[in-house]
């Protein structure tokens, strides 16, 4: 049972290093952004191509990726996500999914359709016997980074400037605008940083979650799930929630097989029930 | 009585009647049985497609709320019907199309209280998260939905006892016609009734509409119930036709083209579903000719540059279009003005 | 019996007590205003009447009835409606249509799905009535959002109005008024039927004192004075209330 914890957390975070960047993009710019999924599916085949077919070491591959991915959604913001941030949330929904079909289309027309598999050094294969739990070495890095991860990010956004500005951005844009701080600037930032957290989680996720040109789409509710469940004004709500939803997914899936996959819908409609703005979330109305 | 009323009568009158190009229109669609013989199987889908933006168009179009999982009740309308027939639970078409249509209006109405509080977000995701849950029962329970084979054995007694299905989709076409037609008719006068006008209203101002005594979640849970049993009316036509079903009825794709669909022909005037349904197809069929693998990728394509474009824009354009097109037909069709109707 | 009764009204946002100890007693048919400084809290007092926020303690009569806990729209229902101090309106729809609704939903057949809007006589002839009533004839088939500022106005107090209202609560109408057009709106709301309750908060006293029989002044979410306008406006502490605020500023 204790493996399953294991698995649970080391699934959770990963999701939530995929997932942080949608919370972040819907808190500051009220944006949804449903082809998030598609730069973690960016990071992943970048680190394939990297790893896999012109041998730079696994090290170097997930840093690679990380940096591709930011700058390839920086471009995308820059060029395209600009002209939409104003426009309804339908017309975001319609361009977003847009942008996954393209992305999907495309990925599957350059690299095939089939599963890709990151070729992981020898040295995270296997796993560690602790006090008789068995923890794979790789899990055991993913929690590894990840904690890292969000340990860096909390300390970002609370003692640095740009943290401060991006909370004020979050808190109420007009009012940071009128103080002075470049709202465009920080989203365009946070932004490529939140596409190259995803295009980390993507690269480090392969093994996991597997990894096709369907990615973006299998993996959406997930997180649509840690964005609505964590709520998107802290980074600890979706923190939260993504641990609770790997706990509950790996659980449910090795407890009740059949219907293994509905615990966390389950999650989600009870939590869209019973508080609308997120189990996380502060209390205060937008 | 006040002058006014008179006027206000007539006026009231007059924009719920058909005018000409709608009877024009209507007159052609039958038409096409007889002008395309030889396309009625893609014309069957066109108006299964077309009752199916319909569908859509009632609740975001009219009651505003964005839905990625209309394909939840087309899918589960689908294995019914498909399921039904097969075990010979009800082996007359329209019966069984009926009665699949009010159990995807159940579903309608046990989720649409979902639906009701939380933002566009919370909607979008609670539409896709039930379209999804349905697609993974689907797979999970494929000893009785055939899984990803899809339902096999499927065999569609003839119409009312009478017309039998055929392999050149005859008889399917007439019969997803008339279903559209009538359900169109129905839709129709929801959308000229004090009920249909109350949605207008609380998608543009719920506070309001609750201001002046419109109890607005009563009216969502049944918009919303109808939306859903007709796009099960869809789905179990689907079915029907095809003799099969199989899992992508309920998938995120077909929620998502659906969207494409009813954009491409305008939300809110009702006749955007069926003018998005035929250009869709064309387009489908032009591009399939071309890539025949990558049509999604255009499909995204064609989302991405309606938004860039501005669907006010696209809009303008086909308001333009269709006053146009309003002002050539009242020139063909020109006759005396009616006296006001009597109250 | 009042016909509109709020015994100890109380609203807390945290620890901001918005409104407290609010006891209110209209009687039928009176023109009663509420007025105040800004930020007295009189709107909070109006969201609280129709329903729009829960209050944290009190009660509220309607007729004799407990509605306290009744939702916005079963308020309507009951013969209680409101306009906002910022318009809201339905801005696609026309003034016909927006009334029309109203109307249709007074009428009990708000919610006819199978029937044609204006098949019913009873209800084109109130449209018409309604719409001679506030002067909307020579807009009725505009959209809305062009009209101008006025007659949407006329429109807002039209649509509460359309619901047949005993009590009808009018939030500051004349506020951001053009002066050529105010002329109409006040007579429109001097010509309001006797058996009409209304309660009207407004800033414009020229408008308090002519139309009100009856006067309360809310101060920091608390009664301080009610009475009759030259009482109230010979009260000394009204007079620091409003002056004292000039000297403060």
């Amino acid at each position: 049972m204790l493996t399953i914890l294991f698995d649970g957390v080391a699934y959770g975070m990963l999701l939530f290093v995929l997932a942080c960047g949608l919370s972040v993009t819907l808190g500051l710019m009220n944006f949804i952004n449903l082809a998030h999924g598609a730069f973690a599916m960016a990071g992943g085949y970048c680190t394939v191509i990297l790893v896999n077919r012109i041998g730079v070491p696994f090290a170097l591959g997930l840093p690679i990726a990380f940096v591709a991915t930011a700058a390839l959604g920086g471009l995308f913001e820059r060029t395209l996500y600009v002209h939409v941030y104003r426009r309804s949330h339908l017309d975001q929904v319609l361009f977003t999914i847009g942008l996954v079909f393209m992305s999907v289309a495309a990925v599957d027309y350059v690299m095939g359709s089939s599963q890709q598999f990151v070729l992981i050094p020898q040295a995270l294969q296997g796993q560690f016997i602790v006090f008789g739990v068995g923890m794979s070495k790789y899990r055991l890095l993913i929690i590894l980074i990840c904690g890292l991860l969000t340990v860096a990010l909390q300390l970002i956004i609370a003692k640095t400037r740009f943290g401060s500005r991006l909370r004020a951005a979050v808190d109420d844009q007009r009012v940071a605008r009128g103080l002075g701080i470049n709202v465009g600037a920080v989203f365009a930032v946070t932004f490529a940083f939140g596409s190259g957290l995803a295009g980390l989680g993507g690269a480090l996720g392969a093994e996991i979650l597997g990894l096709d040109p369907t990615f973006p789409l299998k993996y959406l509710i997930y997180f649509l799930i840690v964005v609505t469940v964590g709520g998107t004004t802290s980074i600890t709500g979706p923190f939260l929630a993504s641990i609770l939803l790997g706990i509950a997914d790996v659980a449910g899936k090795y407890y009740v097989p059949k219907l293994g996959a509905f615990v966390i819908y389950t999650i989600m409609i009870v939590v869209l029930i019973w508080r609308p703005q997120g189990l996380f979330a502060r209390t205060t109305a937008r | 009585m006040v002058p006014i009323a008179a006027d206000v009568s007539a006026y009231l009158a007059r924009r719920a009647r058909w005018s000409p190009l709608e009877i024009a229109f209507w007159i052609f669609a039958f038409a096409t049985i007889w002008l395309f013989p030889s396309k009625h199987l893609i014309l069957t889908e066109t108006a299964i497609l077309a009752l199916f933006a319909v569908s859509l168009d009632l609740i975001l179009g009219y009651a505003g709320i964005i839905s990625l999982g209309q394909a939840a009740f087309f899918g589960l309308a689908g294995y019914f019907s498909g399921l039904v027939a097969k075990y010979g639970i009800i082996n007359e078409p329209v019966i069984a199309l009926v009665f699949s249509g009010l159990v995807a209006a159940a579903l309608g109405f046990v989720t649409s209280f979902l639906v009701l509080r939380g933002s566009d977000l919370t909607r979008l995701m609670v539409t896709l998260g039930v379209a999804l849950m349905l697609g993974e029962l689907a797979n999970r329970f494929s000893n009785i939905t055939g899984g990803a084979d899809g339902l096999q054995g499927v065999a569609i007694a003839p119409v009312l006892g009478l017309f039998r299905f055929d392999l050149f989709g005859h008889t399917g076409y007439v019969y997803c016609l008339i279903v559209l037609f009538v359900s169109f008719v129905i839709a129709r006068r929801i959308v000229y009734s004090p009920f249909g006008l109350s949605l207008r209203s609380l998608k543009g101002n719920p506070l309001r509409a609750a201001a002046i005594g419109i109890p607005v979640d009563r009216r969502l849970v049944a918009i919303y119930t109808v939306a859903a049993g007709f796009a099960g009316l869809a789905g179990a036509l689907l079915t029907q036709t095809t003799a099969f079903c199989s899992l992508d009825v309920l998938s995120f794709e077909r929620s998502a083209d659906l969207l494409l669909v009813l954009i491409i022909g305008g939300t809110g005037y009702l006749y955007g579903g069926l003018i998005g349904a035929v250009i869709y197809k064309f387009l489908q069929d032009w591009i399939a000719s071309l890539t025949p693998q990558y049509w999604q990728f255009w499909i995204g394509f064609v989302l991405v540059a309606i938004v860039l474009v501005g669907r006010e824009r696209i809009e303008e354009w086909g308001r333009v279009t269709r006053a146009f097109i309003m002002r050539l037909g009242a020139r063909m069709f020109a006759r005396p003005t009616a006296a006001p109707d009597r109250p | 019996m009042p016909i509109l009764e709020t015994i100890g009204l109380e609203k807390r946002f945290g620890g901001i007590v918005a409104a407290h100890d609010v006891s209110l007693a209209i009687e039928k048919g009176a023109r009663h205003a509420l007025i105040g400084p800004n930020g007295a809290g009189k709107t909070t007092v109006i969201n609280l009447l129709t329903g729009v926020l829960k209050p944290t303690a009190g009660t509220i009569m309607l007729d004799g009835r407990d509605i306290t806990t009744l939702a916005p729209y079963r308020r309507v229902r009951l013969g209680m409606a409101r306009t906002f101090q910022i318009n809201q309106l339905f801005a696609d729809l026309t003034p016909l249509e927006s009334i029309g609704l109203a109307v249709s939903e007074q009428l009990g057949c708000g919610g006819d799905w199978w029937r044609l809007l204006g098949s019913k006589s009873a209800v084109t002839g109130a449209i018409a009535e309604i719409i001679e009533r506030f002067r909307l004839a020579d807009v009725m088939h505009e959209r809305t959002a062009i009209l101008p500022y006025g007659k949407q106005r006329l429109l807002e107090i039209a649509l509460a109005f359309a619901c047949r209202p005993h009590v009808l609560l009018l939030d500051e109408p004349a506020a951001g008024v053009p002066e050529a057009e105010r002329h109409e709106l006040l007579a429109t709301i001097a010509a309001l039927p006797d058996e009409v309750t209304v309660l009207l908060i407004e800033h414009d006293m020229d408008l308090v004192f002519s139309f009100a029989d009856r006067i309360s002044v809310l101060v920091n979410g608390g009664l301080l004075v009610e009475g009759s306008p030259e009482d109230v406006a010979r009260d000394p502490r009204v007079k620091s209330v409003y002056l004292g605020e000039e000297l403060d500023a």
